[in-house]
């Protein structure tokens, strides 16, 4: 098989020294931004990413997606130990995971979460490693229709899967496409919506938006509630972890459950947090133990942490294979690529193939490291918590400041920052969703690019989106899943009183 | 954020309902902004579609959308948006922190960093004076080697930094 050897190939780029150390900086620096509040997946790698502009991509793309792989295990410590969750996926994990460390099995449900979630990212590489290729090829047929209708695919997923008010995810992702459409437009030369301003001749570039929104917002939101977290104790040794994991293939139903909803949230952008409720959704109902959900159930633990992980790690599928970001975080690793040069979608699978490859080698042995790691030092990050927020905050605000500067060395990017930290303050406030309007504004340009050359082609007619049996299948895929959540919600009305999603959001925060 | 049992009790603050008005006005007014740019540079058909095609089209659909959140917000029953308390914590991270962005300017990003430390513990209160000014003083300057001398990455520097030859 030509993929196996391109995939040991791939396995002997990551395994060289730098790479290997790049990961394991990558890891830990992950688990610190996933541990502090204010710093995210999102945001750590786009604060990070100016730093990499001189680096050889392939190193650095794996020091920013071992940062990735950090981030997603680092969320589980403050769950579990602080029934805070570092991440916005890991909000079900407090569910089961604060009540066994209440119970004195802090170490138990730690290493629980651990591997669930290296299980869920294994899955997630598994799928890319055999799926992201054939996708690939198949997607070397698509034009720009094609690639419209995927577009179109991605945000009608998002609209039909949201957990939130979808008139506020609609509005959400067209705030998204309206700032990429500001400043030159790449197909006239043509200067829109900048007003005769100077500084927005230049649009707004996406990583200032994501430090502002997920980084100084998160900040905001976390100091309402003080300044002080109490937390529990936890030290893990290697009985609770053998213990633990003699214990799990009792699960496994659950395990490969919360598996497939995260690897098909990923792959469909609803993200690692929809899959994260889904999976614990799914294991409560369907459970023999499902009534003691909620009071420390292990399973509770390792539904939603395997699918937020599967989930996490799929999102990087259509990245790599179509261009297309599966998360926010992804969006991010995917305009990295563009500033290395590198143009994502299928033919970087023809063009780029120790690159691509030595990614996804790097995502087997970058969560296996994360997962030794993070086991060995759980303490240490454990006692990050107990700094003083009084002392972490500034030095958070401070960093993000320096990478909203660093990205284009302009003082009024790091105004712009502030701008959205308000906004993102006041959206997160009121249910409107983030993430939506990251993805639109990354895949914005292109986007409106695929549409525009589309038209072109066929002189104006919107027929050219079912001229043919591909393009046609993708756009009634893409109004399926559009029309999924409303028919959803009807039948749920219809049952009787169904769930009041937006209260469900709130209450869970 | 927090837990949920403690959070319940009827407090003073800022009902949601008006701030919830006034951002579908806000998005309205933006969906508006866009509609004019866009048609007033052409959102028709020109030997192909003119650049202000495809943002007046998403700017109809986010009017469409905003003018709907606009309906909702009248329908849905009023909560706390948020506490006096709560936004007295905000304000007193955001007051330095604008301070913070204001000083870059002039007094460079190591200085500013410095002032702002001082300024958000002093006003959050709960370290000692010591503390705070060593805080002040490390986190500027290991800032400052791992991004001026390990990195090279030229951040925005004052007085300070032009006197010591930098």
């Amino acid at each position: 098989m030509d993929d196996f050897a391109s995939l040991i190939a791939g396995f002997q780029v990551a395994l060289s020294w730098h790479n290997v150390g790049f990961m394991a900086v990558g890891v830990i620096l992950g688990i610190i931004v996933g541990v502090l509040p204010g710093l995210g997946g999102p945001n750590g790698v786009a604060i990070l990413l100016p730093l990499t502009f001189g680096m050889d991509p392939t190193s650095a793309i794996i020091l920013l997606s071992s940062i990735y792989w950090g981030a997603l295990f680092g969320g589980a410590i403050t769950s579990i130990l602080f029934n805070i969750p570092g991440e916005a996926w890991s909000v079900a994990t407090t569910f089961d995971g604060y009540p066994m460390a209440v119970q004195g099995k802090a170490a138990e449900a730690l290493t629980a979460a651990f591997t669930a979630s290296f299980i869920g990212a294994l899955s997630g590489v598994v799928l890319i490693t055999f799926v992201a290729p054939l996708v690939a090829s198949f997607a070397l047929r698509f034009g720009p229709a094609e690639f419209f209708a995927v577009f179109l695919l991605t945000f009608c997923s998002f609209i039909g899967m949201g957990r939130e008010n979808r008139a506020k995810i609609i509005a959400s992702l067209c705030i998204g496409f309206l700032l990429a459409a500001v400043g030159l437009d790449s197909i006239s030369g043509d200067l829109r919506m900048t007003f005769g301003s100077t500084e927005l001749m230049r649009g707004f570039d996406f990583l200032i938006v994501v430090i502002g929104l997920f980084g100084v917002s998160e900040i905001l939101l976390t100091v309402e509630e003080g300044l002080v977290f109490k937390g529990k104790q936890a030290k893990i040794d290697l009985m609770v972890v053998l213990r633990t994991w003699a214990g799990l293939p009792r699960y496994w139903a659950t395990l490969l459950r919360s598996s497939i909803v995260g690897m098909w949230m990923g792959v469909t952008p609803g993200g690692a947090i929809a899959a994260s409720f889904m999976g614990y959704g799914l294991a409560k109902r369907f459970s023999k133990h499902g009534k003691n959900f909620g009071k420390g159930e292990i399973e509770g633990v390792l539904a939603p942490e395997t699918a937020a992980h599967a989930a996490g790690t799929s999102a990087l599928l259509p990245m790599l294979a179509l261009g297309i970001p599966g998360s926010a975080t992804a969006a991010v690793l995917l305009g990295g690529l563009l500033v290395w040069g590198l143009q994502p979608g299928p033919m970087l699978f023809v063009e780029q193939k120790s690159f691509v490859w030595g990614l996804i080698a790097s995502m087997y042995l970058g969560n296996l490291a994360g997962l030794i790691i993070v086991l060995a030092t759980v303490p240490l990050f454990a006692a990050i918590m107990r700094i003083p927020f009084s002392f972490v905050a500034p030095v958070i605000l401070i960093v993000c400041a320096i990478g909203a500067y660093t990205i284009s060395n302009s003082i009024f990017d790091i105004w712009l920052m502030l701008i959205f930290g308000v906004v993102g303050y006041v959206f997160k406030k009121l249910d409107y969703p983030l993430a939506p309007m990251i993805l639109a504004l990354v895949l914005g340009d292109r986007a409106e690019d695929a549409f525009r050359q589309a038209l072109l082609g066929s002189g104006g007619s919107l027929g050219v989106f079912w001229a043919n049996g591909l393009v046609g299948t993708l756009v009634v895929l893409a109004l399926l899943l559009l029309c999924w959540g409303p028919a959803g919600d009807a039948i749920a009305a219809l049952r009787g009183r169904g769930r009041q999603d937006p209260e469900t959001v709130e209450a869970t925060r | 954020m927090s837990l949920p049992s403690e959070t319940e009790a009827p407090e003073p603050g800022i009902s949601r309902r008006p701030v919830e008005i006034l951002t579908a006005l806000l998005l309205i007014g933006l969906a508006g902004i866009v509609l004019y740019d866009s048609h007033g540079r052409g959102a028709g058909w020109d030997g192909g579609p003119q650049n202000g095609f495809f943002p007046a089209r998403v700017g109809w659909i986010f009017l469409a959308a905003s003018l709907f959140i606009l309906w909702q917000s009248f329908r849905r029953p009023d909560a706390v948006f948020v506490t006096y308390e709560q936004l007295r914590q905000v304000v007193r991270v955001l007051g330095p922190l604008v301070l913070f962005v204001a000083l870059i300017g002039p007094l460079g990003i190591y200085v500013a960093s410095a002032v702002f430390i001082i300024a958000f513990m002093a006003v959050v209160g709960t370290s000692r004076w010591w503390s705070i000014g060593l805080t002040a003083l490390l986190v500027p300057v290991v800032c400052f080697w791992i991004f001026e001398l390990q990195f090279r990455v030229p951040l925005p520097k004052g007085p300070l930094e032009a006197m010591l030859g930098y």
